[in-house]
């Protein structure tokens, strides 16, 4: 028994072999060990938080090709390394079960998600962005030129990058659809 | 060893945003605490528990809406830790008392130890938890998750001397404000449980935020019922030996009864 | 602000700490108001009258900061003789149209401008078609660079005097009437705003949606405007109107804009009407003076970055590319369209309207109406469901095999699993570095638009309908395995390239001649010195409180805009406390904290000569840069649709009559009056209470963000209302239990909490009773949490400038218990909206 095993460290063991079983003494081989996790991080990426527009900082680490942390940037001269509730659940956010991986389609009158891959619905939409283009064209509008469809509508951009934004304004404008609205108007 | 550590909750700048409570739920991989709406007020996890680490109380007053964020205070003299008969809980060299969930068995006799109704039983796996100070931060010199997250600095983590005088300041300076029932709870080691870790300024009088005015550390003889539960424990080795795989371990039924009769 | 920014809310409280006074106005007792000196509960909808009242206040005891005022605004233009105030026309301006319910906005025009008789002034009515103020009050509407004017500030027609005139009958009686707010509350806010202005000391005003979701929503942010120009605090440190934004970059959705009404920049997409060619265009869409002057540059280039070398001079830069619009192009009328089955092909990308939008019925009709769907998101939103979810089905007027709606749900990459740009609410551009690649099937939104893009030229051919698409630049680095296209890339082509091909450091470089490309001129600079700018991360600890070397912020890297204002005329601080930027004579430049609005050498003395086009034509004391004149306009002579002046209008939907004038509401407000969007009448015993909604800390917006996270989920689990122990005595409610909720909409159940936080108001004699009502939940969505749907309760009407709807401010009925289910629910709005 005194050369190891668990009984040895038992607390109560160590106790009546006259340690502090309450100090010392009661440290467990797991608790010898504990770092935070975030020093055996592979990398850590300088973010910026999701929700509101304050634009804190964020820190996210990853081990193991998996966020292990996300939390606030100190150096942030916005967010001195604070996060409010949903900032601090940014790791939630991005890990949780519910999130969606998988391309899902539902027929027209279908009464179930149904999987597709990923290549065969960029087809699909690219076909119907084509078509319904076409079908819904306008040329002129009372006697004026306007080269456009009403056909196609967009919503959303307010939670998206900027790169992003331009890229879905500079596409809707070439192809002619100019509902393209985001949350700023909501 | 190093330097006492501990939390100083400023509640007169707590703007009840939970960043606490979340913060320490995502690094401490705390499960959720159920989906419950309580009407009371803003308040929906209800108190501390197993499940939740950080809890901040609302308190609706006419014209005022009081914040506190509560934590586990990591007594000076703490309960909890003298009658875990295991040692899964144990004092650490930041003068923090922390749950090792790979010690505890499950007995709960932390649970009704606790002057303050803090630790407690998680009913998924049994074992006691509670807030660590977020131990493993704490060893690589990080703050714990929960005074970081803090938007306003209501929570604020150090050295404890350094955080009382803090505090004192504070308390003065709100006086000078005309802020009178600015006080402290929790700060004094001459209080029942030789003063707390995790300290409080609060706004009015401690039970209206659910804290116990003049809490006593149940075991106040303790060096004497440590070395009795250690012989009484050492009885039972055998039937521990046994049953310790089993994480369960046979109820004590004298060192319960002592701690009943204490509260 | 602690409710929603509580991170931004840190600095607030630290101000406080260091003697600032906080006060909260609002109709909802938030953790704001738990945390500030002064807590003022106001009616929803009524602000225009308290913000009235203090314009009163400072006009009537002459507490302006004159000299500011006086160099720095318009407050001595003389305007039209024909224009005629809400004073003449019981609560109507000169011009309006009962017909067309438009204002004609010539008469507000300053002297000498006037369009002839019967000619519509630009800006006018057809800008209220089609949303042009947003961007045309940006862009310094058309007026002279040096009108009329009275430095003594007593000709009667001057602006300073009809402001006097104007605001004169909105006194602290009226605002203890209409607001609620007593007497004495409105002295102590008064005293201190006006104590606290002037040389040595400013006061920010700091807004949210609170200001922008009201029929007359903008006249909201004007009468702030007015106030803060008055007292001296735009432009100048711990001054300013703050908007905080509510989505991580819905500031940067609004300057590279998925937005119908605007090109990047802020330039105004071509309207059929009012448009020809580029010339034509350019003549028409604003001032040559102020930095408008040089749109010309501006536009040119984005054309080049778009089209490329097939964007020639001769071909007006593909100008004729751009689509065309014919009028309001907005969400609401998109919708509209989908039910009218225009609308046959729909993208949502990081929005969910089914439950985030007002009247969520109308929404969600409309969903069902289309040919195909495709929602980008992380979670199954409502928008993605709602075929096989929407209360609709319950009701049975929609059935899920009936409904023949195409759905593709396109998992999004998150925040980390992409590069990128935001730009946060104060103009700060702060770049993403990517952590990890996004997993299964998740995408970026770059990727899924470029490779979307890239298919669809595969299918195109070469006429004239698909040239613009073919021409297009759409040639970005791919990066991975994915083929991600370069976020880097793209904000370069944003950033824009000059003769050289090298990054431009600096819109003042942008060329009229197609020799610069630049995909959003306000963010040129971003990448200067091909360095992106955006990515800079020197802590703040390192720096100024300026932090000039965080992120980038549009434009220039300036930090606090029109910040000539913060020197006196002749470039010195107005005080030391409050040095920010000023004329250093010895160096011949100005020198402080920020980067200076106009060119660094421009002397305080400069004026302009005869004929000067763009900033050249602006004095060397003009602060307001993008104005025509030069000036911050108390008054607005052109670009707004519903009035110069902010006036009190009733919501469209209020208890009480407008006791201000005899027009009750917004005459110029957009209604839908459709079966869709029944209204509740005003003043009606059917609904007689006032509600509100908000947003709560623990979830972000309609919730798909927060709902489908257990750790936000429980801090807020299920749909509540907010009400008096008063009403809830007077209805039968019961804290903690269940209230029905209705308006002409629907009804929705939800958890009743009893709070003395929500207080009746005494309102022009009676009391109303306000309810306030968080929007987070809805009936799936991924969520831990579910339940009604508050959004379903709001009406579509819609501010007439910007198209916002009113979801701040309507009517409604409170019931105790839970709402009927199916037919019966039918039943009882049909009950209730036919009384």
């Amino acid at each position: 028994m005194a050369d190891g095993g668990w009984l040895s460290r038992w607390p109560v063991i160590r106790q009546l072999k006259g340690e502090d079983g309450r100090r010392e003494a009661a440290r467990s081989a797991r608790t010898d060990v504990l770092r935070p996790r975030v020093e055996e991080a592979d990398s850590v990426a300088r973010s910026v938080c999701p929700y509101c527009a304050v634009g804190c900082g964020q820190l996210v680490y990853v081990k193991d090709g998996k966020v292990s942390q996300i939390e606030g940037d100190p150096d942030s001269p916005i967010s001195r390394g604070r996060l409010c509730p949903k900032g601090s659940a940014s790791k939630q956010l991005v890990t949780h079960p519910g999130r969606q991986t998988h391309v899902l389609y539902r027929r027209p009158y279908g009464t179930h998600w149904q999987r597709l891959d990923l290549e065969t619905a960029m087809d699909m939409i690219a076909d119907r962005v084509v078509r319904t283009r076409r079908e819904t064209w306008q040329q002129t509008h009372d006697g004026k030129e306007v080269r456009r469809t009403l056909g196609i509508a967009s919503l959303g951009g307010a939670t998206l990058d900027n790169e992003e934004n331009y890229l879905m304004k500079k596409l809707y404008t070439a192809l002619g659809a100019i509902q393209v609205e985001n949350q700023a108007r909501i | 060893m190093a330097e006492r550590m501990g939390f100083f909750t400023d509640t007169s700048v707590c703007i009840g945003c939970k960043a606490c409570e979340v913060a320490c739920k995502e690094w401490n991989d705390v499960p959720d605490d159920g989906f419950v709406f309580r009407a009371t007020s803003y308040d929906n996890t209800g108190s501390l528990g197993a499940d939740t680490w950080r809890h901040v109380a609302f308190i609706e007053q006419d014209g005022r809406w009081l914040m506190s964020s509560d934590v586990c205070k990591h007594c000076t003299q703490a309960a909890c830790l003298d009658v875990c008969p295991t040692g899964a809980l144990f004092r650490t060299e930041f003068d923090t008392v922390v749950v090792q969930p790979d010690i505890c068995n499950g007995c709960g006799y932390c649970v009704p130890a606790c002057p303050y109704g803090v630790i407690d039983r998680r009913e998924r796996d049994g074992r006691a938890w509670k807030c660590t100070m977020c131990y493993d931060r704490l060893r690589g010199g990080m703050e714990p998750a929960c005074a970081k997250a803090c938007p306003t600095d209501s929570i604020q983590f150090g050295p404890l001397d350094e955080l009382r005088e803090r505090a004192e300041a504070r308390v003065e300076r709100l006086h000078a404000d005309g802020v009178l029932e600015a006080r402290l709870y929790g700060e004094s080691p001459d209080d029942g449980v030789g003063g707390d870790g995790a300290f409080f300024l609060l706004l009015d009088e401690p039970e209206t935020y659910g804290l116990p005015p003049d809490p006593v550390v149940t075991t106040r003889d303790l060096p004497d019922m440590w070395r009795w539960a250690g012989g009484a424990a050492l009885t039972l080795a055998g039937a521990v030996a046994v049953s310790f795989l089993r994480v369960s371990f046979p109820r004590v039924p004298f060192l319960q009864a002592s701690f009943l009769r204490r509260r | 602000m602690a409710e929603c920014h509580p991170v931004g809310y840190q600095w607030v409280m630290e101000a406080r700490d260091r003697g600032a006074k906080v006060f909260h106005i609002d109709p909802h007792f938030t953790r704001t108001s738990a945390t500030v000196d002064r807590y003022l509960p106001i009616r929803a909808g009524t602000d225009i009258v308290l913000l009235g009242a203090l314009i009163n206040h400072v006009l009537a005891n002459e507490l302006d900061f004159r000299e500011y005022v006086l160099a720095y605004t318009n407050a001595a233009t003389i305007i039209s003789a024909r224009y005629r105030d809400t004073e003449d026309l019981d609560g109507l301006f000169s011009g309006f149209d009962p017909e067309t319910r438009r204002y004609d906005p010539a008469s507000w025009s300053y002297e000498g401008d006037e369009p002839g008789e019967g000619e519509p002034r630009e800006g006018g009515i057809r800008h209220a078609e089609a949303a042009g103020s947003d961007s045309y009050g940006a862009r310094g509407a058309g007026a002279s660079a040096q009108p009329p004017a009275d430095p003594t500030l007593r000709h009667p027609r001057c602006v300073y005097q009809i402001l006097k005139r104007h605001f004169a009958r909105y006194t602290p009686e009226r605002v203890a009437e209409l607001c609620g707010i007593s007497e004495e509350e409105f002295a102590e806010l008064a005293e201190a705003i006006t104590a606290n202005s002037g040389r040595e000391r400013t006061t920010a005003w700091v807004y949210s949606v609170g200001w922008t979701q009201h029929s007359v929503g903008v006249q909201y942010i004007r009468a702030a405007s007015i106030l803060q120009l008055l007292l001296g605090n735009m432009g100048r440190p711990g001054g300013g109107i703050m908007a905080l934004r509510g989505h991580a970059s819905i500031q940067g959705s609004t300057d590279i804009p998925t937005l119908f009404n605007l090109l990047p920049g802020y330039i105004a997409m071509p309207h059929a009407l009012r448009h020809d060619g580029l010339d034509h265009y350019l003549e028409q869409e604003g001032a040559d003076t102020g930095y408008w002057g040089n749109r010309r540059s501006y536009l040119v280039s984005l054309l080049k970055a778009w089209w490329g070398d097939a964007a020639t001079e001769d071909n007006d830069f593909c100008f004729g590319y751009l689509p065309r619009l014919t009028g309001d192009h907005s969400h609401y009328a998109t919708v509209m369209g989908q039910i009218d089955g225009t609308v046959k092909g729909y993208f949502v990308v990081g929005e969910n309207p089914a439950v985030g939008s007002a009247n969520g019925k109308a929404q969600r009709l409309g969903l069902a109406n289309l040919d195909w769907l495709v929602v980008r998101d992380l979670t199954l939103v409502e928008t993605a469901t709602f075929w096989k979810d929407a209360p609709e089905l319950e009701t049975g007027e929609l059935r899920t095999e009936d409904i023949g709606t195409e759905v593709f749900f396109m998992p999004a990459a998150s925040h980390v699993e992409k590069e990128g740009t935001f730009t946060n609410t104060q103009r700060l551009l702060q770049w993403r570095e990517k952590a990890l690649d996004p997993p299964g099937d998740c995408r970026s939104d770059l990727w899924f638009y470029y490779h979307l893009g890239k298919l669809i030229r595969q299918r195109l051919g070469g006429d004239r309908i698909d040239r613009p698409v073919m021409e297009l630049t759409w040639d970005y680095p791919e990066e991975g395995e994915h083929r991600e296209p370069s976020a880097a890339a793209v904000l370069r082509e944003i950033n824009g390239t000059g003769p050289d091909g090298r990054a431009l450091s600096s819109l003042r470089q942008l060329k009229p001649d197609g020799s610069t490309t630049c995909g959003c001129w306000i963010y040129c600079g971003v990448y200067a010195g091909e360095v992106n700018q955006a990515a800079r991360r020197r802590p703040g600890s390192e720096q100024s409180w300026i932090a000039p070397e965080w992120g980038w912020a549009w434009p220039a890297n300036r930090r606090i805009l029109y910040n000539r204002a913060s020197a006196d005329p002749d470039g010195r601080p107005w005080s030391e406390r409050k040095a920010y930027v000023w004329w250093d004579a010895d160096k011949g430049l100005w020198t402080g904290l920020d980067i200076p609005d106009f060119d660094e050498h421009m002397p305080p003395d400069y004026r302009p000569p005869e004929g000067a086009r763009a900033e050249a034509a602006l004095a060397g004391t003009d602060p307001f840069i993008m104005q025509s004149d030069g000036k911050g306009w108390l008054f607005v002579p052109s670009g707004l649709s519903d009035g110069p002046l902010p006036a009190h209008y009733e919501p469209h939907e209020s208890p009480v009559p407008n006791t201000l004038y005899g027009q009750r509401a917004n005459p110029a407000r957009r209604i839908l009056d459709r079966p869709e969007n029944p209204y509740n009448p005003p003043m009606s015993s059917r609904f007689p209470y006032v509600f509100t909604t908000y947003r709560l800390t623990e979830h972000h917006t309609a919730g798909g963000m927060s709902r489908p996270l257990p750790y936000l989920a429980e801090l807020q689990p299920a749909p509540f209302c907010e009400v008096s122990p008063r009403l809830a005595a007077e209805v039968g409610l019961v804290n903690g239990g269940w209230a029905t909720i209705v308006t002409a909409r629907t009804a929705i159940e939800l958890r009743v909490l009893v709070t003395e936080r929500v207080r009746p108001l005494r309102i022009a004699g009676k009391v109303v009773h306000q309810i306030g009502v968080p929007y987070h939940w809805g009936y799936g969505g991924g969520g831990m949490v579910t339940g009604d749907v508050p959004n379903d309760l709001m009406p579509i009407v819609l501010d007439p400038n910007v198209f916002i709807q009113e979801s701040k401010a309507g009517t409604c009925d409170i019931l105790p218990g839970r709402r009927p289910h199916g037919r019966a629910l039918l039943d009882l709005i049909e009950r209730y909206r036919h009384g």
